[in-house]
């Protein structure tokens, strides 16, 4: 039973007032990015994004909508995949081990896109087995927020996904926005998610107010900016290791790795071991990597992936091929960080279509 | 020219390890290293160690042949290493060589120092293989150190198998492991030939690339299963050659290698193409891995 | 007792070829046994054999000024010994010692080269099958080359 809610204030209010930390869009330094919110009045309303290869542009609106934009440069992952995580020191006498002790923070994630959504689903089953990936990701609630206005970078239609909300929310939020107005159809989809609603101040929605956020999710689905081929991806990938291809992108791409440290399902981490000076106490910490770094395949005096050519071949493959090997499903969600945030404005989706199109080597 | 390792009677290799559900509880993938102390150290040649490691308070589970741990230096790092074999219900044989800084801080450990363990991790060797098999095991430098377990099952249960044929090859002479038993395994009715790429002067054996050693070793391929660790190159030179003798690639079995950070599929580091080689591997069939190893840079 | 004709026939390398031309070798070779530590041949003497090894162990060596006789390869059963008799100058570039008691079928070079000669046909397939044998030392060579066992010194 879809609810209308006229202002999202009671809903961060409630939010902090139970103990969560509400993390959400804000606008800051020139981009919407992830931060902790104090009110609802930190959400970006009036601002959206112009987005193009190598391009993030904030622009402002002539309505007052909040989730309007995409493509920035900040994902849920920092915080459930946090970039750096001490994992135990350990004292030389005794060889005893210690582990942070602290329960992970409560984080009420206000305004996942669906494409987020997944990717957060996508993160699940790679780290889902990490003891300290799952107790975070479980004292965590879900907000989302159905897509009404794709980016000329976004396609997550075609990566499998699409503008409305699949399954792992707690609640799910479509936004209604005419001139100065905004308001919010929102509808539980948890046991926490109804009890969340439960308190807020609203009314059952209208049956015009339901097919009009309907209607906005449907449009978008046809809106989407551009597209990955249709074709069976995995095994197109196979077929072109020795691509042409592969040679041309590599002139462009700089390997700077900014497409893995913006992209909502990229998980490579490297630990750090160090020790104190008295060489009494050890420790160890976990901290984001990336496939693009030169040492990240050293093996035996050298990287089995020296060149551009082969890290940004293994990154590619990995994402739209390999990862179904690995993992069941496709690692990509169609977002489009990847093509906006990229300094040479390379298109992941243009390759994977050329990739397509070029003739299977002999 | 070899040195009796001081320590073998105290290395004495249990039974090969049991095929049977291991006893100990199956540990959830961790990052946190158990305490091993180091009980033993035999110097196999100037830069390479077997280092004889007993648990101090947990026990990890026991290794099957071919599976890795990762140890742990206190305060340098941690590199994955293969279990070279057992000792005594809890023991654990691992065999390294000193290439870089962790491993030399491993290579220097004495008797007493304690090290972190976490494992065993990976796909391990399909033994048991079977009854009236043919086993070839190709060995090259360190890789035959994870083959150490499939021989030692191999002597357990010598019965099982028609032959069981192990060819070693190294740099010379000098870089040669296990030299010490060597003789127990052909008393064993195992076939041990060994060669090495340059020999000094006194030098009676073979000289020349392992893959020379294959002449007259598959007489059936069909029955052949063969095991292979060593130098990539190497392991693709002998597994074609074994291949191109009628061997079915999908009873050549090699040990893959990779850079490696978590040890438990959550790094990404280690990945040749769609495998994840700590979890998929590091054991893979040369059907499977064929396609994947002929690939540059992947 | 093996005639030295089923001998030829079973020896790989020359396994496949028409009898007729198995029975035109057989005039130019004798059967000859080395005992552990013969030295069949010196290097730089004038080469004008080739054997075919049954059984046993032949090691190859190069005389190194002060580190006399380094031993370079063994060849094993089922493989040829010798070829420096197809190119001048005709001379042995490496010696050959016994390892073990090793049995051989010797090939008198000249009337083989004459046999080639008069059949090039022959002399076509016996060449070829020659070449296939050096193409695979010289990759087992190559790749002894790359050192493999050897890890390049690394700093930390």
């Amino acid at each position: 039973m879809p609810v209308l809610l006229e202002s999202l204030e009671p809903l961060v209010h409630t939010l902090r007032a139970g103990g969560y930390r509400v993390v959400g869009p804000t606008v800051s330094d020139g981009a919407v990015i992830l931060a902790e919110l104090g009110s609802a009045s930190d959400l970006p309303y009036g601002w959206t994004v112009r987005t193009t290869p190598g391009g993030y542009r904030l622009r402002s609106r002539a309505d007052r909508a909040a989730f309007a934009h995409h493509a920035g440069p900040h994902s849920w992952k920092a915080y459930l995949h946090p970039p750096r995580v001490p994992l135990w020191t350990v004292r030389r006498e005794g060889f005893v081990v210690t582990e942070p002790d602290e329960d992970p923070p409560r984080y009420a994630f206000l305004g996942v896109r669906p494409c987020d959504l997944r990717a957060i689903a996508v993160q699940d089953r790679v780290l889902g087995a990490s003891g300290a990936y799952a107790r975070r990701r479980a004292a965590a609630l879900l907000v989302a927020v159905n897509c009404t206005e794709p980016g000329p970078t976004c396609f997550c239609a075609s990566a499998g996904g699409g503008p409305q909300a699949g399954t792992g929310a707690d609640l799910v939020l479509t936004e209604l926005a005419a001139d100065n107005r905004v308001s919010y159809l929102a509808e539980a989809c948890s046991p926490a998610g109804d009890r969340l609603l439960a308190s807020l101040p609203g009314r059952p929605a209208s049956a015009g107010e339901i097919e009009r956020a309907r209607g906005a999710v449907a449009a978008a689905a046809g809106r989407m900016g551009r597209s990955l081929p249709a074709t069976d991806l995995r095994a197109l990938l196979v077929e072109r290791l020795d691509a042409a291809r592969w040679d041309e992108v590599a002139e462009r791409c700089l390997a700077c790795g900014n497409c893995t440290m913006v992209c909502p399902t990229c998980f490579c981490t490297t630990v750090e071991d160090t020790s104190d000076l008295d060489g009494e106490h050890a420790g160890r910490a976990q901290r984001w990597d990336s496939c693009f770094d030169a040492d990240f395949s050293y093996l035996h005096g050298g990287a089995v992936r020296p060149s551009i050519r082969g890290r940004y071949r293994q990154w590619l493959t990995h994402k739209l091929g390999t990862w179904h090997d690995q993992f069941g499903e496709s690692g990509c969600v169609g977002c489009g960080r990847c093509i906006a945030w990229c300094p040479a404005g390379i298109d992941l989706t243009e390759e994977a279509t050329a990739l397509a199109r070029e003739e299977a080597a002999p | 020219m070899t040195t009796v390792p001081s320590m073998a009677p105290s290395m004495a290799p249990s039974m090969a390890p049991s095929m049977a559900p291991s006893m100990a509880p199956s540990m959830a993938p961790s990052m946190v290293p158990q305490p091993y102390q180091v009980t033993a150290r035999h110097e196999e040649c100037p830069d390479t160690v077997t280092l004889a490691l007993v648990p101090l308070r947990e026990q990890i589970p026991t290794p099957r042949p071919g599976q890795f741990s990762m140890v742990y230096a206190f305060g340098v790092g941690e590199v994955p290493i293969s279990v070279s074999g057992r000792v005594g219900t809890t023991g654990l044989l691992h065999t390294l060589r000193a290439v870089g800084a962790v491993t030399r801080a491993l290579h220097a450990a004495r008797p007493g120092d304690v090290l972190g363990l976490r494992g065993p991790f990976g796909t391990g060797w399909a033994v048991p293989a079977p009854e009236r098999a043919d086993l070839v095991i190709v060995a090259g430098g360190i890789g035959l150190a994870p083959l150490r377990p499939v021989i030692y099952h191999a002597l357990g249960e010598r019965g099982r198998y028609r032959s069981v044929t192990v060819l070693i090859g190294a740099r010379s002479p000098a870089d040669l492991l296990f030299t010490g038993e060597y003789a127990r395994w052909t008393a064993g009715g195992i076939d041990v030939r060994v060669t090495v790429d340059r020999a000094h002067s006194g030098w009676t054996g073979h000289v020349g690339l392992v893959t020379t050693l294959f002449t007259g070793v598959v007489t059936d391929p069909g029955r052949t299963v063969a095991f292979t660790c060593g130098p990539e190159v190497m392991m693709r030179l002998s597994a074609r050659d074994l291949a191109d003798r009628g061997v079915p690639p999908t009873a050549i079995q090699l040990s893959l290698e990779r850079n490696m950070r978590c040890g438990i599929a959550l790094c990404g580091h280690c990945q040749l193409g769609p495998v994840l080689v700590c979890r998929d591997g590091p054991v893979i069939d040369y059907d499977r891995g064929e396609p994947l190893l002929s690939v540059r840079e992947l | 007792m093996t005639t030295t004709l089923q001998l030829l026939t079973e020896h790989p390398f020359l396994t496949g070829l028409p009898p007729r031309w198995i029975d035109r070798l057989a005039g130019s070779v004798r059967r000859i046994g080395y005992p552990a530590g013969h030295r069949i041949f010196h290097e730089g003497a004038p080469a004008e054999h080739f054997w075919l090894i049954h059984s046993g162990r032949v090691a190859l060596d190069i005389h190194v000024p002060g580190r006399g006789d380094v031993l370079i390869e063994t060849l094993l059963p089922g493989t040829v010994l010798g070829w420096s008799w197809l190119f001048p100058p005709y001379r042995w570039h490496f010696g050959a010692v016994a390892a073990d008691l090793t049995h051989t079928v010797q090939f008198d070079a000249a009337g083989v080269i004459q046999l080639c000669d008069d059949d090039p046909e022959f002399g076509f397939v016996l060449m070829h099958r020659f070449m296939g044998v050096l193409i695979d030392r010289l990759q087992a060579t190559r790749v002894r080359l790359l050192d493999l066992y050897s890890y390049p010194k690394v700093d930390s």
